[in-house]
């Protein structure tokens, strides 16, 4: 009996009127868990109920405590017919099951329905007592932590990243089931939602149980989703990070346990080289590819993990080998190698992180993906579910081959995602090759002092640009120069990546949000045809798709893509693809050049200047956008860089890499003659077409920014008024006989109008920036086109925002003078946090400074600020004390970021996973589709509310909406709608109403690195 | 290619001043469109017109929604659907409760039935106000009055805390209210000229003084008819009122009365002849429509009867305000040394509000 969960029902209010005759309700609630029910006494003829129940006890193994959620049904009781239900309350109990999370749930819950929506409002309060169980088989995986977000929580730091796990659920859907014929929708979408939420609660246990085993105590970057493959099933699958995190503000830090001699002894030769260069990809490296295979029997990794039984010290070695010089070729190769065989005993060698602690990523090979279409078919027996576990491992291998070929052993910013139409599916998934320091790797114990070592080869802000594949046999064509910012190792032209932008990256001006958009008409077909022609198209969609991404950052003016997701969506008669990611400059990488246009019939006069006029157009637009997104020319920013301050040290180190790579700078400037390299030839209307569409974009309106990223790069000022809001817009296409240009052209200003209404809507934000800007397409008929967006809007500080390019460069400036080796002597000990603390100081000093100087009382004051900006959210009642007597409702944040700008997040309560669906059969009584929509999200965002203010919680990060599945039938006047939405609950606290010695934040802005080790919680 | 569906739902609801002014207003949508076409919003934005349909598709779509919360503003703010800071919500409820000058003058003192309900086609063409702003407005007061009719307790307070409304609205409504409950006559043409301050100056007065309420003693029994203390004028001051009617009936009263007070302003008037001649008619007036009050018919047209009986004469000799008022402190300050009169008390709760409000409705 591990567990006892108990359930009280204190009260309700707002209820409907459920007797026309008395316009009032006998109201009552089933509360119900697993098999058992209790029942509170009804409370006759009133619409704010005070059952004030006993304590209904359940006892129950905890395995169930994590599968099953808690039921709680209000409702009307009739004497003489069937009892009316009033709506429904499920409460996920799981942030109950760990000890940091919540001890207790309490609070004001909608009350739900599936046709009504919702109906009135239940107190109840939730506790659960679990008795210690010694059973070491047990099924359930109790104390694993899971969060949504995909970097380390803030209040956390990462003591080992173990790696990914994975798992799907399958089950038949109920909707097909034979029962739904005779049961009314109301029933159907009940048992549906159910279904979900137990199928939820399972996967979630089995993930927990999969990290228990690999000895981790929580999921980072946990993403869930549901596959409604309709007549053959349900399908509930998860991917996340293992890892091993330790709560910050316990002083219980693992302190880095020396290494055996014999292990040192290994690494002294490597560490007492000279030159403290980071491995290099240069030329002169006497092995090619093959020696650094991801084959297993390689002899080397073998040799080096022998001496230990144990998951693997052989990163150790390579650590050591990690800071060996270019000479030192052999021994990088031995570095990957080593390193890899940590992740060699991981099937898949993937991480769903996003952003990742300081010196986690060393190099970062570019975007792997791999699809495959697949038909659906009934799902035999649910309890094993091979054929999807096939697909995806199949799915996964691929990815695995392809960051190999680019010569990485992992894949970061990995996801997945699945398009299904009738029976059709097409499986995604993608990520970032990398090559990771596996200092974070393995188990605590291995970690040694030495590791430190490998700092010093991370030249800052550069480093990850840095090819990881050898050059001379390079699995793409691509160009590479030197890095602009450390001028010895070679770096591409420009890069695409999943991930977030490291924050030590240098960056030039701002960043944009860039997105290619692209429809392709297929013809109709059955089973196979279909799938065959939906597999025939899809790599010359993957193809437009990256050239109009390369062609509309080129025109941006900016060298590197990050955050990139690409997402292709099948419908019955059409393929849509969006890719969506944040462009910046970066200024290691080359200027990228423009774009020359070039004519195939040369002897046409007017075509010729036709032509030109186009290409002047182009190089206009790129210099617009450099000037708009503040890109200078980065030949200043070189010197800036490169520009040696009068430091012994910075000399000696600047002056060798010229000495040693003399023979390589006319190479470098020979690529530089080269990066005008980019033409786009103009040979038919298609062509034609794409130059247009590129310059139909429209830049944001002054004052507007917008990225997919977690924040904006140039951007560090934010304010704390935030507004997370989701849009939905369905087109349907006017014509029956459609080309793919008008096609094109539809999808394209559905997307640009949706942004400038965004733009339109935010205006009184303005200086403002949209950040994660999160695009979803679906085609849930024959013509129409469904695009949701997902958001939030972020105010920043004008005035600063003057200085941000400054302080880049001082920052940049910093960073060359800190030497390498001073670098060395900062505590291992990293702490996530470093990270929050330093993208906004100049807002928190702002916020600070006010508080200290007004002698105004903090409710006051909080007031006052909240009548300043009556826009956002505001700060008024936002600290972590419950809301205060008046009885208004508590105010939740949403965000879809990992953090809340000017705040501190002090706990995170467990993550929220919600399933929904709401049907209406008086469409047009409810304000048509628009009307229906529209209240269900508002809804949805309620039911966050509540559930997160209930488990004591004042906001939602990494807040994201996964599924928004609607379907209509104006005609029986009939819509549904499933919704799912996830993130983690947390408690934050205004970064002004923190105590922190403020003398600490210049150190942690400069120097993120050192940092980590001071800041206090 | 149409946009079936195009919404947008901020987990901070927005809310656009300038488009709830449109909506509550009673514009369509697309009337409301035209109009922020007009004010140049797309020139200032740099935005489409398709834009600025769609935002105020979603803004009017929001209202709607709110507007059933509006309806019982507590519920606003304990609701968990629309997360809104305090200082919006309580614009959304001033705005949405706020009315029309020109609306309630139509309407004030008249049956808030439906009878009144169907005249509000008329009451749009006449007013220009668009007949869903009317029955916004309408709807409003009825909805208000059928709350706090019945209540016992300061009817401002009442208001106040069932509809969250401020000070200044929430006297506004309790003179609506109050009107409506006695249905005073404010639409004759001889008393267009007066404002709906005007009649609310009045009302409050006579909440304060004619009322169960005003004379501040609690209901003993509290199974009697007297619940609605602010409401209903209290029908035993009006049976009483009868007993001043000897002021004017009583010849010598009468003469006395006059002579003290001409005593009293003689030199001190600008108008003091005519004053002095139309003594007795104005206090015939006065003292009659006090005395008619008994009956309900006559409680109605209280206004016309004091216009027609006091201000019109008044005005037609071109007294100054200042004379008015002299005379009107004057006439009910003599009564106390009428040694034969013994309804001081009486007296003085009729007159000084009485005084008040002449003096408001003394005005071109």
């Amino acid at each position: 009996m591990p567990g006892k969960l108990k359930v009280k029902i204190v009260a309700g209010r707002h209820l409907p009127v459920m007797d026309r005759a008395s316009d009032l309700t006998d109201a009552f609630v089933e509360v119900k868990f697993g098999n058992t029910t209790f029942k509170t006494d009804v409370y006759l003829k009133s619409l704010n109920p005070q059952w004030n129940s006993e304590w209904f006890k359940f006892e129950v193994d905890d395995e169930d405590l994590q599968d099953e959620p808690l039921q709680i049904t209000v409702l009307d009781h009739d004497t003489y017919s069937a009892n009316d239900a009033i709506g429904k309350v499920y409460i996920d109990i799981d942030p109950l099951l760990y000890s940091e999370a919540a001890t207790v749930i309490s609070g004001w819950f909608p009350i739900y329905d599936t046709i009504h929506g919702i109906r009135g409002e239940i107190n109840v309060i939730v506790k659960v007592d679990l008795f210690n169980d010694l059973n070491r088989f047990r099924q359930s995986s109790c104390g694993v932590k899971f969060f949504c977000t995909t970097s380390i929580p803030k209040c956390y730091r990462a003591v080992i990243i173990h790696g990914f796990v994975e798992e799907l659920v399958v089950n038949e859907d109920p909707e097909y089931q034979w029962i739904d014929r005779i049961r009314t929708p109301r029933a159907s979408n009940e048992a549906r939602q159910r279904l979900i939420s137990l199928m939820s609660g399972e996967l979630q246990r089995k993930i927990g149980l999969k990290v228990l085993e690999m000895r981790g105590n929580a999921v980072v970057g946990y993403l869930q989703c549901f596959d409604l493959e309709g007549e053959s099933g349900l399908v509930v699958r998860a991917i996340g990070t293992a890892c091993t995190l330790d709560k910050l503000s316990s002083p219980a830090a693992f302190l880095p346990a020396c290494n055996s001699p014999s292990k040192e002894m290994k690494e002294i030769p490597f560490n007492e080289d000279p030159n403290p260069n980071t491995h290099s990809s240069g030329p002169s490296t006497p092995l090619k590819n093959q020696t650094y295979s991801f084959s297993p029997s390689k002899s080397y990794s073998r040799q080096s993990s022998s001496s230990d039984t144990d998951l693997s010290l052989t990163p150790k070695t390579g650590m050591g080998s990690g800071s060996a010089g270019k000479e030192g070729g052999p021994f990088k190769a031995l570095l990957r190698q080593q390193t890899q065989s940590a992740l060699e005993q991981r099937e898949f060698p993937f991480f769903t992180l996003t952003a990742f602690p300081p010196g986690f990523l060393v190099h970062v090979g570019g975007v792997v993906s791999a699809r495959s279409v697949k038909l659906l078919d009934r799902i035999h027996n649910p309890d094993e579910p091979e054929t999807r576990d096939a697909w995806w491992a199949e799915i996964r291998q691929e990815i695995k081959s392809h960051a190999k070929a680019l010569g990485c052993h992992a894949v970061v910013g990995y996801s997945e995602s699945t398009s299904i139409c009738e029976e059709v599916c097409i499986l995604s998934a993608s990520g970032t090759a990398a090559v990771l320091n596996p200092r974070f790797l393995q188990d605590g114990t291995l970690e040694g002092c030495l590791e430190q070592r490998l700092e010093e080869n991370l030249p800052v802000g550069c480093g990850f640009c840095h090819i990881p594949y050898d050059e001379l046999n390079m699995p793409f064509p691509a160009h590479l120069t030197y890095c602009y910012n450390c001028r010895k190792q070679k770096v591409p032209d420009v890069l695409f990546t999943t991930i977030d932008l490291p924050t030590d990256a240098t960056v030039v001006g701002k960043g944009c949000l860039i997105q290619a958009r692209l429809c392709r008409l297929k013809k109709k077909a059955q089973a196979e045809a279909n799938a065959t022609a939906i597999s025939n198209l899809l790599p010359f969609m993957e193809y437009e798709v990256h050239t109009q991404l390369m062609n509309k950052l080129k025109l941006k003016g900016m060298n590197a893509l990050f955050g990139l997701r690409i997402q292709i969506t099948v419908g019955e008669n059409m393929l849509m693809g969006l890719a969506s990611a944040t462009g910046v400059y970066l200024a290691a990488l080359p200027t990228p050049g423009g774009i020359q246009i070039a004519g195939k019939t040369p002897n046409d006069g007017s075509y010729e200047q036709h032509i030109s006029h186009m290409q002047k157009k182009i190089n206009d637009t790129i210099a617009k956008n450099k000037e708009l997104y503040e890109i200078n020319p980065p030949e200043t920013s070189e010197e800036l860089i490169g520009s040696p301050i009068p430091e012994p040290r910075q000399h000696s180190r600047l002056l060798r890499s010229q000495s040693e790579s003399s023979d390589e700078v006319t190479e470098l400037d020979l690529s530089h003659g080269k990066k005008d390299a980019f033409v786009l030839e103009i040979d038919d209307t298609d062509a034609l077409e794409d130059v247009h569409s590129l310059l139909t974009d429209v830049p944001p309106p002054p004052g507007f920014y917008s990225c997919n990223t977690e924040i904006m790069p140039g951007i560090n000022n934010w304010t704390s008024e935030i507004q997370m809001f989701t849009s939905v817009r369905v087109t349907r296409l006017s014509s029956l006989n459609l080309t793919n240009q008008a096609l094109n052209k539809n999808f394209n200003d559905l997307c640009e109008n949706l942004l400038k209404s965004l733009y339109f809507k935010l205006r009184s934000m303005i200086p403002c920036c949209l950040c994660h800007v999160n695009f979803t397409v679906s085609l849930p008929e024959d013509e129409l086109i469904q695009v949701t967006v997902t958001a939030v809007a972020i105010t920043f500080d004008k005035n600063q925002a003057l200085q941000t390019t400054k302080t880049h460069v001082e920052k940049s400036l910093q960073r060359a003078s800190t030497d390498n080796e001073e670098l060395l002597q900062f505590p291992l000990e990293l702490c996530s946090d470093s990270i929050p603390s330093h993208p906004f100081p100049p807002a928190k000093e702002h916020l600070e400074s006010a508080s200290s100087n007004s002698g105004i009382p903090a409710a006051q004051r909080a007031v006052t600020v909240e009548k300043a900006s009556p826009m956002g959210e505001g700060n008024f009642r936002n600290r972590s004390a419950p809301p205060c007597a008046n009885s208004t409702v508590g105010v939740v944040k949403m965000t879809p970021l990992s953090f809340i700008p000017g705040a501190k997040i002090t706990k995170y309560l467990g993550i929220i996973n919600m399933f929904f669906i709401r049907e209406t059969t008086s469409l047009r009584e409810e304000g048509g589709v628009s009307g229906f929509l529209h209240a269900f999200i508002a809804e949805v965002f309620a039911m966050v509310r509540a559930h997160v203010a209930a488990l004591g919680g004042n906001a939602v990060v990494s807040y994201i909406m996964k599924q928004c599945v609607f379907m209509e039938n104006p005609n029986k006047n009939q819509a549904q709608c499933l919704i799912n939405v996830s993130g983690d609950a947390v408690v934050f606290v205004r970064e002004s109403d923190l105590e922190v010695v403020s003398t600490q934040h210049p150190t942690a802005n400069c120097q993120p690195l050192c940092a980590g080790g001071e800041v206090t919680t | 290619m149409t946009s079936e569906l195009d919404i947008f739902v901020g987990n901070t609801t927005l809310i656009d001043e300038d488009v709830y002014r449109l909506w509550l207003d009673g514009y369509s949508v697309s009337d409301a469109v035209a109009l922020r076409v007009r004010s140049g919003i797309l020139e200032q934005t740099g935005a489409t017109a398709a834009v600025l349909q769609s935002d105020t598709m979603d803004h009017y779509r929001t209202f709607h929604m709110l507007e059933r919360l509006l309806h019982a503003p507590p519920k606003l703010l304990h609701q968990l659907i629309f997360q809104i800071p305090p200082s919006r919500q309580a614009l959304l409820i001033e705005r949405y409760y706020a009315f029309d000058e020109a609306f309630v003058r139509e309407v004030l003192g008249k049956k808030l039935s439906k009878g009144t309900k169907k005249d509000l086609d008329d009451i749009s063409t006449k007013t220009g106000i668009t007949l869903k702003s009317c029955r916004r407005q309408f709807d409003n007061f009825k909805r208000v009055f059928k709350v706090v009719e019945e209540m016992r307790g300061s009817l401002v307070d009442n208001i106040q805390q069932h509809f969250l409304l401020s000070d200044r609205l929430s006297r506004d409504y309790a003179a609506i209210v109050f009107f409506a409950n006695n249905r005073f006559e404010t639409g004759k043409k001889k008393l267009q000229y007066l404002s709906f301050g005007d009649f609310a100056f009045c009302a409050e007065l006579m909440i304060q003084n004619w009322t169960l309420g005003a004379v501040g003693e609690a209901p003993t029994d509290p199974d009697s008819q007297v619940d609605d203390m602010d409401v209903d004028l209290d029908k035993e001051f009006l049976q009483d009122l009868k007993e001043l009617k000897v002021l004017v009936a009583d010849k010598d009263l009468l003469d006395l009365h006059k002579s003290l007070v001409c005593t009293t302003l003689r030199g001190k008037l600008t108008v003091f002849s005519e004053m002095e001649a139309n003594f007795k008619n104005l206090s015939r007036g006065l003292v009659n429509v006090a005395a008619k009050l008994t009956h309900n018919k006559d409680v109605r047209d209280l206004f016309v009867d004091l216009v027609e009986k006091f201000v019109e004469p008044c005005r037609s000799d071109h007294w100054p305000l200042a004379d008015v008022r002299l005379f009107l402190n004057q006439y009910s300050a003599s009564v106390h040394s009428l040694d034969g009169f013994r309804h001081q008390a009486l007296w003085d709760r009729y007159m000084g509000t009485l005084r008040g409000c002449l003096l408001r409705l003394y005005h071109d």
